[in-house]
């Protein structure tokens, strides 16, 4: 039992950084998360080389044409095929393989989730911290404005953005981003309070530092990991409410290379052709579980006060 | 009557200094007319029970009194300037410059996710023109030091001498002065590898050497006046001494005044020229460290030396001071001492009493003295 790791063992940051992947390493569950969420990342970006990424929209006929003409009528060969070699998952209504539209739309689902939660992260300490720091009329105006936002259904005020903005995805990551800012936030704003009555603070101070120096260089480096852990918690949450607004049909085309989207494609065949709702499904539970998952290791690998 | 305390220069002078904190509970008049002033170069003991008002005086210097304190009244003159009506600006760059402050406990007064190096070199980075002169002179001196004048050493001083000139420097240059700079002070509070020490985050050092660090962020700025609100209280008592050993040498290498806020009269003993005492709100006392301790007037310093345990003394008894600490909401009239007091008479609840000079250069608020 020589070579277990402590925390203090060697000093020094390589020491810790070493201990915080054993941390890592020792739970099962969370290495499971890791290897899921990096393993999507890699998915995502590796795509282009797996399968091109104009692949979803390359067979006849275009999606413009789609309202005229019943899908019925369409006489496509490969429509519906079931597994094989050339289809592993089979090939859905438009004769595509499901699992080369899989791989065409997890880098969808996940710049969507990564741009929202950094833009929510960036606002949120941002906006919370100023809140925080200065009190009073800032505070009470900038959370008066969150509250405006929570107050609206968040999927409603999405769907209502979507409908009258147009459905694209630049409009939909809004869309999200609208509803989940207000979160962070409150989040930061909670953090910076109780940070900045700390005694370096005060230190800082009386050493005649400004307040924009103290909030950013000081305290907002102090509070940012509980900011970084709901933020890959919440990736897996984007995720899901994105490919939620998908499937109940807020696509800029019904063809987008989306996993909520193909479930939603794939529910109207969910007894001729149950694949085509399965396989989405469980790639969108694996990947938000995965997150979640890396959500909660990281709570606790960095908590120090789990590091006895 | 104003008690005229100084002879010698005084770099820091408060006058009169009232402060009031506002609470649910009623307004505490913590501070009631203190009267100090620092001499320049001295060491100067700031000793009380807690909740005296040493460290609210020191905050209101420092100008870092709670949103709920007001000052009611008074002067505080830091080098011929009233900090208490100074724009926000100025009173900025005073702290920057002109005052620091050493803090009780270091390492919560550390920012824990930065190097020991960032948070002192940032101090300097935030307003380079200010040390400017610093950083330049450190440097020359040290290439001085060398003994060598030739080659890129003479360079280097040619262009160190253009800088100061023109008074202003790129952003490396500043920061490769600035370090060069850092590692001479953290060199002079005896800091062994500063250079390594630099890389170092807080939590990777020993209480003593934080406080070290803390003593050096202070050097840095080559303040006037130097807080040291209970400098040593968060060590041990080992470290303490070490720490009380590096005060006494540094007090010849640098010319600053030190005002150190404790309520151990052995330290103040250790290294103070001058003590003053402070009880309820007011100072009650001021001498110099020898004359105080042989010869104490005020009744509550007389008490305050009568508590300490000695080992030499014949009795085992200690001596207390009857009573307890007044309630600052609702302040005893005239001396707040007088409820306590074994030798109140009919005037104490009238009046407060002033500091007057019972002998060149002890001061003592009392009744039983003078007039």
């Amino acid at each position: 039992m020589a070579e277990k790791p402590g925390p203090r063992s060697s000093g020094g940051r390589w020491a810790d950084a070493r201990y915080m992947l054993h941390l890592f390493r020792q739970n099962p569950i969370v290495l499971a998360g890791g290897v899921i969420s990096v393993g999507s990342v890699l998915i995502a970006l590796l795509s282009p080389l797996i399968v091109s990424s104009s692949y979803w929209n390359q067979i006849f006929p275009s999606s413009s044409l789609c309202w005229n003409n019943p899908i019925i009528d369409w006489h496509i060969a490969n429509a519906f095929n079931c597994g094989g070699s050339v289809y592993p998952l089979g090939t859905d209504l438009y004769g595509r393989g499901l699992l080369q539209m899989i791989v065409v739309a997890i880098p969808v689902d996940l710049l969507i989730a990564f741009e929202v939660v950094a833009s929510a992260l960036i606002i949120g300490t941002v906006f919370g911290g100023v809140a925080a720091y200065l009190g009073g009329v800032v505070d009470e105006i900038i959370l008066r404005v969150t509250d405006i936002f929570l107050a609206v259904p968040g999927i409603l005020l999405a769907i209502v953005l979507l409908v009258v903005l147009g459905r694209t995805i630049p409009v939909l990551t809004a869309a999200v981003l609208i509803t989940w800012w207000p979160f962070y936030v409150r989040l930061a704003r909670a953090q910076v309070l109780s940070e900045k009555e700390k005694l370096y603070v005060e230190r800082l101070r009386s050493s005649g530092a400004g307040g924009t120096r103290i909030l950013f260089r000081h305290i907002i480096p102090n509070t940012i990991y509980p900011l970084l852990i709901q933020g890959t918690l919440d990736i897996g949450s984007v995720i899901l409410t994105v490919s939620a607004l998908m499937f109940i049909g807020l696509t800029p085309d019904p063809k987008y290379p989306e996993l909520g989207n193909l479930a939603k494609q794939g529910i109207q065949y969910i007894f001729t052709a149950p694949w085509l709702i399965i396989f989405p499904g469980v790639t969108l539970l694996i990947i938000s579980v995965g997150f979640n998952l890396l959500g909660d290791g990281i709570r606790d690998v960095f908590d120090p006060r789990l590091r006895r | 009557m104003k008690a005229r305390q100084s002879e010698a220069e005084a770099v820091l002078e408060i006058s009169d200094l009232k402060v009031t904190f506002h609470t649910y509970a009623g307004d505490v008049k913590a501070l009631n007319g203190v009267d100090l002033s620092v001499r320049k170069g001295e060491v100067l003991g700031l000793v009380g029970e807690s909740g005296c008002g040493k460290s609210v005086t020191s905050l209101a210097v420092a100008g870092l009194l709670p949103p709920n304190a007001e000052l009611v009244g008074g002067k505080i003159l830091l080098g011929g300037a009233d900090l208490l009506h100074i724009s926000k600006e100025d009173l900025r760059k005073k702290r920057l410059t002109e005052l620091a402050m050493v803090f009780q406990d270091p390492m919560t007064y550390l920012n824990p996710v930065l190097t020991v190096g960032s948070q002192i070199m940032e101090i300097i980075t935030q307003e380079p023109r200010v040390f400017l002169p610093a950083l330049v002179g450190n440097r020359i001196a040290e290439i001085d030091a060398t003994g060598k004048n030739d080659g890129e050493l003479a360079e280097e001083k040619q262009k160190l001498l253009e800088i100061s000139k023109a008074g202003r420097a790129g952003r490396r240059d500043v920061e490769r002065l600035a370090r060069a700079y850092v590692v001479s002070v953290l060199r002079s509070v005896r800091l062994p590898l500063p250079e390594k020490i630099l890389q170092m985050f807080p939590f990777e050092l020993s209480g003593g050497m934080r406080q070290r660090v803390m003593i050096a962020m202070a050097l840095v700025r080559k303040p006037r006046v130097l807080l040291a609100d209970e400098m040593t209280t968060a060590l041990d008592v080992t470290v303490q001494a070490q720490i009380l050993q590096l005060l006494r040498e540094l007090r010849n290498e640098i010319d600053a005044s030190i005002v150190l806020i404790t309520h151990d009269l052995a330290v103040v003993a250790e290294v103070c020229d001058r003590v003053a005492v402070m009880y309820a709100g007011n100072i009650v006392e001021v001498a110099d460290v020898e004359e105080l301790f042989v010869n104490p007037l005020h009744p509550y310093t007389r008490g305050l030396l009568g508590s300490i345990p000695r080992v030499d003394s014949a009795s085992p008894q200690q001596t207390s001071i009857g009573g307890s600490v007044p309630n600052l909401i609702f302040p005893p009239p005239g001396c707040r001492f007088n409820p306590r007091c074994p030798k109140a008479f009919e005037r104490c609840p009238l009046t407060k009493p002033n500091l007057i000079e019972t002998k060149p250069g002890h001061f003592v608020a009392c009744f039983l003295y003078g007039e």
